[in-house]
Formats: structure tokens, sequence, C-alpha cells
């Protein structure tokens, strides 16, 4: 199956048939930042997944504001 | 695996909650969570008017989605960063969003460009006045975002920081014990002086896995792509690590921030303590009129330097 990756953009062949959260473990992926989609539809983890399969592997996290440091100006702010 | 609501086929597990849900379900889900956010937190009402701040990431869209389903007045205010193709991806998203999905339910969308007024992109800024660019990024979004706010008259300011955001920023706080900056990590942020717009997370309760979810399965299209200034940053680390907890150990950032909620909670009013310190220490600045600590506001000091070495 072709898997697209993102961070950067990128695409793999994996070897089907296998469970979405074997294909997570083998990429090394974490389930709880990532989303599986298959053609256009969100999968959950213990979906089958076979050779042929178009794949996404979307990533979750997003945000940088490092606004716990102290450097950050509070001045206008009330965060 | 199947919706533990209506048994049909799920399309998202949640481990945290032991659950699984179909579409249906799922959106009903999401809707809940936001809905005992905002009245749980007393964060708003459907008579008052509600400015969302919108990047293009999935948060922000995702929120004000759901605020319009909800039925609440919502308008959405964008601000232009001035990063390249991805401030230029990021605002077409915001602009398709407004116009497909928005302007059906009567709802505007405002815009601030930062370049218009500082001269200059937000990394050129940062770089010209000697500042790191989150921090530079930070004053002008948090300032604009309230003084939008105040000047057109909303009732309240809504973000889109989620559960991982609150952790993940808690535990930046706690690892270096900057125990001052905890009163103000609650989701509801009173205007505590004249000048200062109400500010709420009605996002809390949702982690960026679920919200993310609720982007694809509703065909939101947000910007995938992380802001770029952001790379290597301590608050994506953060996640990272607590995203490796959560995955072996369900539930562990809801009970890190909901139980450091509930501890403020009981530890003290903090409503009236938080007024009243902002009040003994606020004052407007003799600039903008924006209340500051200083005299004349960090925004303000920003936009002087800007106009000494930013090229016209």
């Amino acid at each position: 199956m072709q898997v697209q990756l993102s961070h950067p953009a990128r695409t793999v062949e994996v070897k089907g048939p296998k469970k979405v959260k074997e294909l997570l473990r083998e990429l090394n992926l974490v389930v709880e930042a990532h989303l599986v989609i298959k053609g256009d539809d969100l999968v959950t983890e213990d979906e089958m997944l076979y050779d042929g399969d178009q794949i996404e592997i979307r990533p979750v996290i997003s945000g940088g504001s490092p606004r716990f440091t102290p450097h950050v100006s509070r001045l206008t702010s009330q965060e | 695996m199947n919706c533990t609501k209506c048994k049909t086929k799920a399309v998202i597990g949640l481990p945290r909650h032991n659950a699984a849900f179909c579409k249906g379900c799922f959106n009903g889900f999401v809707h809940d969570q936001v809905a005992r956010a905002i009245k749980s937190e007393k964060m708003f009402g459907k008579e008052d008017r509600i400015l969302v701040a919108v990047s293009g990431g999935k948060d922000s869209l995702a929120l004000w989605d759901i605020l319009l389903k909800l039925g609440y007045r919502t308008d959405g205010l964008y601000v232009d960063l001035g990063i390249g193709s991805y401030s230029e991806q990021s605002h077409a998203k915001v602009t398709k969003f407004a116009e497909a999905v928005a302007a059906s339910h009567g709802a505007a969308l405002h815009l601030h460009t930062v370049e218009q007024e500082a001269g200059a992109g937000i990394k050129e800024l940062a770089q010209l006045i000697h500042r790191p660019t989150c921090s530079t990024c930070g004053t002008i979004k948090r300032y604009q975002f309230n003084r939008v706010a105040i000047e057109q008259h909303y009732d309240v300011m809504a973000t889109g920081h989620n559960l991982d955001d609150e952790a993940a920023r808690l535990l930046g706080n706690v690892l270096h014990w900057q125990e001052e900056y905890l009163d103000k990590q609650g989701p509801s942020l009173p205007a505590s002086v004249a000048g200062f717009a109400k500010k709420v997370k009605p996002l809390y309760r949702l982690s960026e896995r679920e919200l993310a979810a609720y982007a694809v399965l509703n065909r939101i299209d947000y910007i995938v792509e992380e802001c770029p200034m952001a790379k290597g940053s301590k608050m994506l680390q953060y996640k990272e690590v607590l995203n490796r907890l959560e995955t072996e150990s369900p539930g562990t950032k809801q009970t890190f921030y909901w139980g450091f909620l509930e501890k403020q909670s009981k530890k003290q009013p903090t409503e009236t303590t938080m007024t009243e310190k902002d009040r003994a220490v606020l004052h407007p600045c003799t600039s903008c009129s924006q209340p500051t600590t200083a005299g004349v506001c960090s925004y303000c000091k920003m936009m002087a330097r800007a106009k000494t070495v930013v090229p016209r």
C-alpha cells in the first residue's frame, strides 16, 4: 500500500495486509499524535489495510508559541 | 470497532473515554464537550457577540464551525503574519471557510495584516527588532485580537486552544516552576480591567487528535503544515512527551490539566483575585490605551522600534 506522510511530505510503500495500529507501530508513530485516513475515510486502529489501499497518516500536533517562558511579555496580555 | 452509542461502524476510537464513535455520534460528542465547557466555565450566552480568532488551522476553524452550529453569534478575526507561502495558504483556508460556511450563518471575517502596520512580516520584524519570532508573534496576535474585540464591541474573544495546548503549557510552567503564570491558565479569563476583552477557550475539553478528526470528518479544509517558525519549539516537545504518555496511559492529559483546574478552583476564588490583581498593576498605555503594567505597552514599544529600523 502507498502511505502518504507529512513533516516532511513523502510517500512510502508498505506491505499489507496489516492493521492500522501495526502500520503506525512499524513506522514508529504514536497513535495519539496521528490520524489514519484510507481514501477519504477516517479509520480506527483495528481496521485492516491491504495492498492497493491509498493511506494518509496525518499528524495532528500544531502550535509553537512558548507562552510559559518568562521573556514573553505580558504587558498587554491576560495570558 | 463499533460505535459505543449506535453500534454502527466506528470511525474513531477514544481510549481516554473508553469509547468509539461513528461520524454522527462523534459530532454529537464534540458539540456536547464544547457546550459543557461553555456552561461550566460561564463563557458566554446565546445573546453575546463572540469574536473567534482564526488561523487557518484545524482548531480555530473547528471552533468557529462548532459555535456556528451550536447557534452562537460569532465573527472571525484572521491576523496575516506575513510568513511567505504559509500565511498565503492559511489566509486562503480561512477565506474559503468564511465564504463557504460562516457567511451562510451571517458571520463576518475581520482581517489584520501585520505587514501593513509594521512594514514587514513577522519573521523579518523579529530579526530587525532582535526578539524571538514566537514572542513577537504572540505579542502582536494578543494585542490585535484584544483591540478588535474592544473596538468592535464584542462581548468575548474565543481562541482554539485545546486540551493538548493547555496540558503542554501547564507542563512547561510546572517544569520551570513559573507559578505566577498558573493563575491565568484557566479556560475563561474575565475582562478584569477596562480595555481588556473577556477571553475563553471552549475547546479545552477536546484533544488535538479529536479536533483534527472533527475537521476531517466535516470536510473542513485546514492547513496541515505546522508553522515554519514553530519547528523545534519547547511546546511541540512537551506535546510529544504527553502524547507518548497518553498512548500508554489514556486519560493522562485530561487528568493533568483538568485536575489542575479543579485544584485551582478549590484553592481560591480566581475571578475576584485575578481581577483585583490586574486592577492593582494595570493602567492604560499612554500611546494606545490598552492596559499595561508599563507606561507604554510592549506592542507600542515594538511598533515604535519597527518604525526606526524597518526600511520603508
